[in-house]
């Protein structure tokens, strides 16, 4: 009989390891699944993995990691806050829009005026309405001990139709020919979030993401609020004599996530995107629970996380178009990824023994 | 503006129709939440129900083999999160998210030769006398059969948390699951079977709007129901005529929108559609009051350390 | 502007890397919007895709990329593309309308064409539809078919496309039925078959005999064959398998002819930067077989008044025409503009309701 017996430490080694084996597992397991395609399963793993960081045109694909990893990880990391603690917030899609939408608003309020104040003004307020949205569900379960998980999910449908209201009413580009969506922030240079160094790929946003990253991990290891976060995740009644205030975490951590978010709205809609239309979200809120996961929840781990799905990504598209393989089939592997790595974390916090059992 | 041409029988009899995939999957994610864990990957249980029932019926020509076949599927589809959750204790939020993603990608390989195809209908119920009524007729005995088995297995699902001790050992599961193991039950074993039931019943959801709703296949075509569902689930704060009554209002919503446009009532449409998870975000703080209607346990993972 | 240097420069040499297969073969890039099995709008685009492979065979090389998102990922896309030493770039999404514009920047001698957009570049044309052509057909037939007297209209977003298109459907019906009542729903989703569905019946209910739908799923058809003596017609494909009733023609996204007709053009060397709008005539927009389910006289006006567009002898749009709020806007024998007809934001005479916006 196999047997689990938890460890006392989640093992180093594993926690190091098992990325690898999953990624390798997903190679393995996704070469079968385009080799009964009719692909080559070799060239297919090659354009989704090499290609875009080491192929003849990484020049282009390395910086647009950058630009599709960024909003990943900036969302992410301030999930991690709140889900090291049990705090869990999985509405970030609907943080993100609402930053997107306050902060576009307010730098197309501006419109066409031009001052070096207008986009430091719509970071601000970006962050701000992605705090807003998320101190609702922070707010409910303070007061009234209501469920956040839910109340966050409900919002992220409700910022869907602000969103479409958005584009189709109260931000909408009256010189659009009466189609839905805002004016291109890209073209109003004071609002534009352009690349800091041209080509890079590196603007506020991946800057941003970066400094969180180092916050995080600074946070987390060196300051109390850090150890506050960790200790009543791992136990909760310790906490609580260590004079651990839950009120006050549920609102930093929340505050904290949802203005993260909101800020990857705002940096996402003021620059790549350039504006606020009816498909302006594209699901990075809830892959960043992914990225939150796949990185252990640790500032290092969700960087390197965040790259990974940016590059599956990036490298599906590119292995649609060179090798004509489906768009499902790229989600299916990306599934397949998330599976390996779920599922392998097991071998980290547990130790897999064969013997005999008495109990199963 | 005529509101006149608003026929109510008519709208409450499409407005059952409309909630029947809701309440389908509903009642699946109530049984698995009541076991203490959460399954988030209903949207993915959904389409995978709705693309190997569309499958099934076009095949063989039977709309009611479609239906068996999608509830499989659904279940043993599940067997994916019960893999990730109950044997190796990943976290169940990611694990459901990845279910659902899996679920859109491999419905989409699953169903491509299947798009443009109509499928086998399914017949209506018909009773002599009793269809034609008035009012009763249509709202009561004019659906297809697929409604009728939704509403049954609300009442059964009531019945059995609420009468048998089969309900009762699955309420233990999901308020302590600690408290459970240690009166010897087997804690994983129960969540996997509910986890099933809930993956078959999402599967019939999604056969509903592939076999009866639509009918169509088309890729990605469950559009958020699986998502409804689970807030549906909150909504109805675990109990299952909740759940039908809030399914009701989450279909009716939508058809009493379109209604009031169609008789030229101007309504801002944004506004009415995001009503319903308004009217849920207030209602799960009211019944935060009520701190007994959660499964204490849910979404913890259970390892038994002896 | 160091990108976009380094991006042309990098495509001139691997021009000349890849020129040796890219001179016998044109490789043409496809960007969707959705997944080419949606059965709509996407699927007839690819439909498009393939009859370029058959005009050219081996000559041609073609690559799509399917799900596009609107933004960062369609440019990053059609970028790829062009890396990759894609000839012409077809992007079929309004939203794809900057992103095309800012790729084309960086690489000139790439052609794009972006459909239903109306900004263009040296390298840029945009193409799109007269499909409120097809929807003079429509209503011609739907006028005369109704015996309620009330047409039902499915909507998606209330934008001058679908807008033009309801216009179209009424002027043409109330020209061969006055009594005849338009019932207008917006759906706002271009695709959700389980809301398609739920406004469909919803209409049906409320007295429409006849549906028309600017949504791409067949579940408006379904939802008319199960409530018996309702008409439809096939939107964007020819949705034939719910023929001959409830749908009795269509209205069918064709862009074969034009993809084949461009592709050969960038292969002569002969491309240059157009604003295509075709319609009946040049073949874009298909008008399904009209179904035995419509009477002989009916199918006839219905097919005069095809020919008479397709000709060029007829204009949907010509005057009088009032506004819905009754002021004037074409006189007697007077045509529309393009101009306001790409922006069109209003309802003409007669229809009830406002336009959400």
């Amino acid at each position: 009989m196999i047997r689990l017996e938890k460890r006392p430490q989640p093992s180093r080694a594993w926690s190091l390891a098992t990325p690898l084996v999953a990624v390798l597992a997903t190679m393995l397991f996704g070469g079968l699944l385009f080799a009964v395609l009719g692909k080559d399963p070799v060239e297919a793993i090659r354009t989704i993995f090499w290609d875009p960081l080491f192929g003849e045109y990484a020049f282009y694909f390395r910086p647009q990691l950058l630009v599709k990893g960024a909003p990943l990880v900036l969302i992410a990391i301030g999930l991690s806050l709140g889900f090291k603690a049990g705090i869990w917030n999985i509405g970030a899609e609907g943080q993100y829009i609402m930053g997107a939408i306050v902060g576009a608003a307010v730098g197309l309020a501006f419109y066409p005026y031009e001052a070096w104040y207008i986009f430091p003004l719509m970071v601000i307020a970006g962050a701000l309405g992605g705090w807003a949205w998320a101190m609702i569900p922070a707010f409910l379960k303070v007061r009234f001990g209501t469920n956040e998980i839910l109340v966050s999910l409900m919002l992220v449908y409700i910022a869907e139709q602000l969103l479409a209201s958005a584009s189709l009413r109260f931000l909408k580009n009256p010189e659009g020919m009466g189609f839905p969506g805002s004016r291109n922030l890209q073209s109003y240079e004071s609002a534009f979030n352009a690349d800091l160094i041209e080509g890079t790929g590196m603007h506020w946003g991946v800057v941003a993401a970066l400094i969180a990253v180092i916050f995080a991990y600074v946070l987390l290891t060196r300051h109390m609020i850090g150890f506050h976060i960790r200790l009543t995740g791992e136990a909760p009644r310790a906490a609580k004599f260590a004079g651990v205030k839950p009120a006050r975490l549920i609102l930093l951590c929340l505050g904290i996530s949802g203005a993260l978010a909101g800020l990857a709205g705002l940096f996402e809609v003021s620059g790549p995107a350039g504006q606020v239309s009816i498909d302006f979200n594209v699901g990075y809120g809830f892959t960043a629970i992914i990225v939150a996961f796949l990185g252990r929840l640790h500032p290092f781990g969700i960087l390197l996380a965040g790259g990974l799905m940016a590059l599956t990504y990036i490298g599906g598209d590119i292995a649609q178009s060179n090798l004509g393989l489906p768009a499902a089939a790229i989600q299916v592997f990306q599934g397949m990824l998330l599976f390996f790595l779920l599922a392998l974390d097991l071998l980290t916090n547990f130790r897999v023994t064969l013997r005999k059992v008495e109990v199963a | 503006m005529d509101l006149s041409a608003i026929n109510p029988v008519l709208l409450i009899a499409s407005l059952m129709v409309a909630a029947t995939p809701i309440l389908l999957a509903a009642i699946g994610e109530l049984v698995v939440e009541k076991s203490g864990v959460l399954n988030l990957g209903v949207e993915g249980m959904m389409i995978i129900g709705a693309v190997s029932g569309f499958a099934t019926a076009v095949e063989s020509g039977s709309p009611w083999l479609g239906f068996i076949a999608s509830a499989l599927a659904g279940a043993v589809f599940s067997l994916l999160f019960v893999l990730l959750t109950q044997v190796a204790k990943a976290n169940q939020v990611a694990s459901g998210l990845a279910l659902t993603l899996s679920g859109l990608g491999l419905s989409a390989l699953l169903g491509q030769s299947y798009v443009g195809i109509k499928p086998p209908q399914m017949g209506m119920l018909d009773i002599p006398l009793l269809t034609d009524l008035p009012v009763v007729g249509p709202i009561l005995f004019g659906h297809d059969p697929i409604l009728y088995l939704g509403l049954a297995l609300t009442a059964a699902v009531w019945a059995l948390l609420k009468f048998t001790r089969a309900g009762l050992i699955l309420r233990a599961v999901g308020e302590n699951h600690e408290a459970a193991h240690a009166l010897g039950y087997k804690v994983i074993r129960i969540r996997v079977l509910a986890i099933m039931f809930g993956g078959a019943c999402a599967g019939l959801g999604g056969a509903y709007i592939s076999l009866i709703r639509v009918p169509q296949w088309t890729e990605g075509m469950t559009a958020g129901v699986g998502w409804i569902a689970l807030a549906l689930v909150v909504f109805a704060s675990w109990k299952p005529w909740r759940a039908l009554l809030g399914a009701y209002l989450f279909g009716g919503v939508t058809v009493v929108q379109l209604n009031l446009q169609a008789a030229g009532v101007a309504i801002p449409v944004e506004y009415l559609a995001m009503s319903p998870y308004v009217i849920t975000i207030v209602v799960l703080v009211i019944l935060s009051a009520d701190k007994s209607s959660a499964p204490a346990a849910l979404g913890r993972n259970f390892h038994a350390s002896r | 502007m160091k990108l976009t240097t380094l991006l042309t420069s990098a495509a001139m040499a691997l021009g000349l890397a890849t020129g040796a297969v890219a001179a016998d073969k044109t490789k043409v890039g496809f960007v969707y919007v959705g997944p080419v099995g949606d059965g709509g709008w996407t699927y007839e685009h690819d439909q498009g895709r393939k009859a370029v492979v058959e005009a050219f065979g081996d000559k041609v090389e073609t690559v799509y990329v399917e799900n596009v998102a609107e933004g960062p990922d369609s440019e990053r896309v059609m970028t790829q593309m062009a890396l990759e030493g894609a000839d012409l770039i077809f992007t079929t999404s309004f939203g794809y309308m900057d992103p095309t514009i800012n790729v084309a920047k960086k690489f000139p001698n790439v052609r794009f064409e972006h459909a239903t957009g109306y900004k263009t570049a040296p390298n840029v044309s945009t193409y799109s539809a007269r499909f409120y052509e097809g929807r003079a057909v429509q209503g011609t037939i739907a006028g005369n078919m109704t015996e309620s007297n009330i047409i039902g209209y499915i909507g998606s977003y209330p934008i001058p496309e679908v807008i033009r298109g309801i216009n179209s459907a009424y002027i043409h019906a109330k020209k061969v039925n006055p009594d005849v009542q338009f019932k207008i729903v917006w759906a706002f989703t271009w695709f959700d078959p389980a809301k398609e569905a739920d406004a469909a019946k919803v209409l049906i209910e409320q007295g429409a005999d006849v549906i028309l739908q600017h949504t791409d799923s067949t579940a408006p058809q379904a939802a008319a064959q199960a409530a018996g003596n309702v008409i439809t017609f096939g939107q964007a494909s020819d949705m034939a398998e719910y023929g001959p009733k409830p749908r009795v023609s269509s209205i069918i996204d064709d862009w074969g002819p034009y993809y084949v007709a461009r592709t050969q053009a960038v292969m002569d060397g002969s491309w240059e930067s157009v604003m295509t709008w075709d319609g009946i005539g040049a073949g874009m927009v298909g008008i399904g077989e009209i179904s035995d389910a419509v009477p002989a006289d009916v199918k006839e006006a219905a097919l005069t008044m095809k020919a008479a567009l397709a000709d060029g002898s007829y204009h949907a749009f010509t005057g009088p025409i009032n506004k819905q709020d009754g002021s004037a806007w074409l006189a007697d024998g007077e045509t529309a503009d393009d101009g306001t007809l790409a922006g069109m934001n209003f309802f003409v005479e007669g229809i009830e309701g406002d336009i959400p916006q």
